[in-house]
């Protein structure tokens, strides 16, 4: 009789599971005896997509894939790509790309603490967090256009600069960040309840983290101090100067404290970031400007005058991108970069140049060959293996190393012999974020 | 980009030893499997059609530091079979299910084999380059087994009443 | 039971009509079915900034048997697809339905294998609220126009 195990389903749309996978538990009691975890309900099938689309098409895609740090996927794939072509951006957009990574990293975790807390019942930290993530998200409509589906990156650079005031907007949003962060820190760090919850539950060793290839605040948590940031700096993070948290035990607190740390850590390279960027022109005042439509008309008219004196007028959205200014954050290589707008709609050549690299079936080319390289995600190493056959103007094939998938493969077995309240916070602190698991 | 020691050295390792050669990495001190994954190079005159790389690190867990990677490149064709990692790094069962799933390429000396990101009754191999992307087929109703056409899913009704 | 057979039709069954309706529309239990990036959009949404609760709909019920809207927020794919129908068919009626973003109206940019091509080919829509994702204010306005819907709803079983 005292062995009898049931079966118990849980998911694929479960409450306090925020993201869609389906767990399939045995129990004895409330013991898990064997836990079995199925995936693939948000398979949105976004290889194969970058395997038809043309080699900047694919950054949209990209956004989707973790939708919670969407900036720091456009890097990604933006650096992966430009490994391949041998493209490198100037200084001014690589650090742009830094700042937008790191408020996309604290966005993530703001979003993965709150969640998880809610999931335990601290709706408070819910709400403060999401108030916070809320001026982040804010930021992120000023200097990319969108709040969530950024597509903020090309190749060969980033859409455009920093909107005006920018550094004193961040200014004003961090502050705002650490006084919720703080309060949220209050209410849960030393909290029975919390605690109870999190304390020695869902521990993973170091051997086990190792051996399932787990990167991120997962694996920082058990003491590995793995971060791609440091173990291979791209863009200008060996310029700044920042800590990686770890922590000891590896159980869901630790996590908690990892992520916490990291929110501060991020917010402080941003600020390095806003210092030391070499200068730039900023967005032009709307008086120097014209609409790109009133061009057209007055070259058809022969006036040529007007194209000099005024730059393009463009949607809100891709203020930014004066001749100035795309010289300053995006490579010098035509063969794969737009001109600026100005260009496209007063000179023949930039013209040309716009329309083959646009145009259908022409477009960016990039030498065959295969390439690796990979950011620091919100969840760990976020990989991007391409391949380019040299011929078609889009990638052969996009593979994306997602670092929840490495976690959610090794669930089963850290979930073995806890109770079924300890799913809650394990789940909770692995982050999974169905777009990126699935992808 | 400075170097590549993100992506490390290359490799091309023969499909019917990559249990040994991956066995002889791990002993090299390659204790992690950063990716397993799968090309398709269908239509570029290769002799075999699929390149599964394996992706491996050398991962010092004290000082958290990178010592080395590299990326080993089996070549196989549509019929062979790998033989399983899986004992050697845990991880490798989710990424050979998906392989699996999404190119059809075999693993033996597993337990058994399931489709991780598709569901059961998905025909065909999604990412090969002869599968269409927009290639759509049957719902599966809520019951077992029963197609979207079957009286448990098929519901569609006008909705708007009066309006 | 129908209020219309046991009233005679007219004046009484329009006023009680409109009453129910009205109590309706600022009690929506919601039943968010969450998959994917507009997700983030409703979170943004229910929290404190935008604040759902103001239009009576601040309540999620995470029970298909407790709520009457079932709020499909993210893309539903070819595996997702019968979990859907099976918690809409869980759904006590009077039930609506709100396809959130653009995945869930037509399939969006997702034009492949593994995507439903629009909530509606699997159950019925009440609401299209498009946007990749849509913005909190849209969400709103997508919220009100459902109570305006709501509160015309004639009877107290609503027949599909």
């Amino acid at each position: 009789m005292s062995s009898k195990t049931f079966l118990l389903n849980m998911g694929p749309q479960h409450p306090a599971m925020h993201g869609v996978v389906r767990l399939i538990l045995e129990l004895e009691g409330e013991r898990i005896v064997k836990a079995d975890c199925d995936i693939g309900y948000l398979h949105r099938a976004f290889e194969k997509h970058a395997e038809t689309e043309t080699w900047n098409n694919v950054v949209p895609w990209t956004d989707r894939l973790n939708y919670v740090s969407p900036l720091i996927n456009n890097v990604g794939y933006a650096l992966a790509a430009e490994k391949l072509a041998g493209i490198e951006v100037p200084e001014r957009g690589q650090y742009i790309r830094v700042i937008a990574c790191e408020i996309s990293r604290v966005t993530d975790h703001l979003t993965c603490v709150g969640a998880s807390a809610m999931e335990l019942g601290a709706f408070t930290v819910f709400l403060y967090m999401i108030k916070a993530r809320e001026y982040l998200y804010q930021l992120v409509d000023q200097l990319t256009g969108a709040r969530i589906t950024t597509a903020f990156t090309r190749v060969g650079g980033v859409k455009g600069d920093l909107p005006k005031d920018f550094a004193a907007r961040f200014a004003e949003a961090a502050a705002k960040v650490r006084e919720a962060v703080a309060e949220s820190d209050k209410l849960l760090a030393r909290n029975r309840i919390f605690m109870d919850r999190m304390e020695g539950t869902g521990v993973v060793s170091k051997e086990t983290a190792v051996a399932y290839g787990m990167t991120g605040p997962f694996l920082r948590s058990t003491g590995v101090p793995y971060d791609v940031r440091r173990a291979h700096p791209y863009l200008v993070y060996d310029r700044l100067d920042f800590d990686v948290p770890v922590g000891s035990t590896g159980d869901n607190y630790d996590r908690y404290l990892c992520r916490m740390a990291e929110i501060e850590q991020s917010l402080r390279l941003v600020e390095q970031c806003l210092e030391k960027i070499p200068d730039g022109k900023h967005s032009l005042e709307p008086a120097e400007m014209k609409h790109a439509f009133e061009y057209q008309d007055a070259g058809k008219h022969g006036d040529v005058a007007l194209l000099r004196k005024y730059a393009a007028k463009e949607d809100q959205t891709l203020e930014g991108m004066g001749p100035e200014t795309v010289g300053s954050v995006r490579a010098a290589a035509p063969g794969v970069v737009l001109p600026p707008k100005e260009r496209a709609y007063g000179s023949i050549e930039g013209l040309m140049n716009h329309f083959e690299l646009v145009m259908w079936s022409w477009g960016v080319k990039i030498p065959a060959g295969e390439t690796y390289m990979a950011v620091e995600g919100g969840n760990g190493e976020l990989g991007f293996h391409v391949v380019s056959d040299g011929v078609n103007d889009g990638p052969w094939r996009v593979r994306c190393r997602p670092p929840c998938l490495f976690i959610m493969a090794a669930l089963p077995e850290i979930l073995k012999g806890s109770m079924i309240a300890d799913i809650i916070p394990t789940f909770g602190s692995v982050n999974m974020i169905a777009g990126e698991l699935d992808r | 980009m400075s170097s590549d020691a993100i992506r490390g050295e290359r490799r091309e390792v023969p499909a019917a030893g990559n249990l040994e050669a991956l066995r002889a990495l791990r002993a090299e001190g390659f204790n992690a499997l950063v990716d397993l994954t799968c090309v398709d190079y269908q239509g570029q005159g290769r002799a075999e059609r699929f390149d599964v790389i394996y992706r491996l690190m050398k991962l010092d867990p004290s000082t958290g530091l990178d010592a080395g990677r590299v990326e080993v490149h089996c070549a196989v064709g549509e019929g062979a079979v790998l033989r399983s990692a899986a004992p050697l790094w845990p991880v490798a069962d989710w990424l050979e299910r998906e392989v699996w799933d999404m190119y059809g390429v075999r693993f033996a000396d597993r337990p058994g084999i399931k489709r991780l990101l598709m569901y059961e009754e998905f025909e065909g191999h999604a990412l090969r380059k002869d599968y269409p992307i927009a290639k759509r087929q049957p719902l599966v109703g809520p019951k077992d087994g029963q197609k979207a056409d079957a009286p448990s899913f098929n519901i569609l009704k006008p909705t708007l009443r009066g309006e | 039971m129908q209020i219309d057979e046991a009233a005679p039709a007219g004046t009484m069954t329009t006023q009680l009509d409109a009453a129910l309706g009205w109590a309706r529309k600022y009690s929506i239990f919601q039943y968010p079915f969450v998959t994917a990036c507009c997700g983030m959009e409703f979170m943004s949404t229910a929290a404190s900034h935008y604040d759902m609760d103001r239009f009576g709909a601040g309540f999620p019920r995470f029970s298909p048997r407790q709520a009457d809207v079932l709020m499909v927020v993210g893309t539903i794919s070819h595996k997702m697809a019968p979990v859907l129908r099976r918690i809409y068919d869980q759904m006590p009626r009077p039930k609506w339905v709100v396809a959130f973003g653009v995945c869930t109206c037509t399939g969006g940019f997702y034009n492949n294998y593994s995507t439903v091509q629009g909530i509606d080919t699997i159950v019925p829509v009440d609401l299209y609220i498009p946007g990749c994702p849509p913005r909190p204010e849209t969400v709103i306005q997508g919220l009100t126009l459902l109570q305006e819907k709501i509160a015309k709803e004639r009877g107290l079983v609503r027949e599909l």
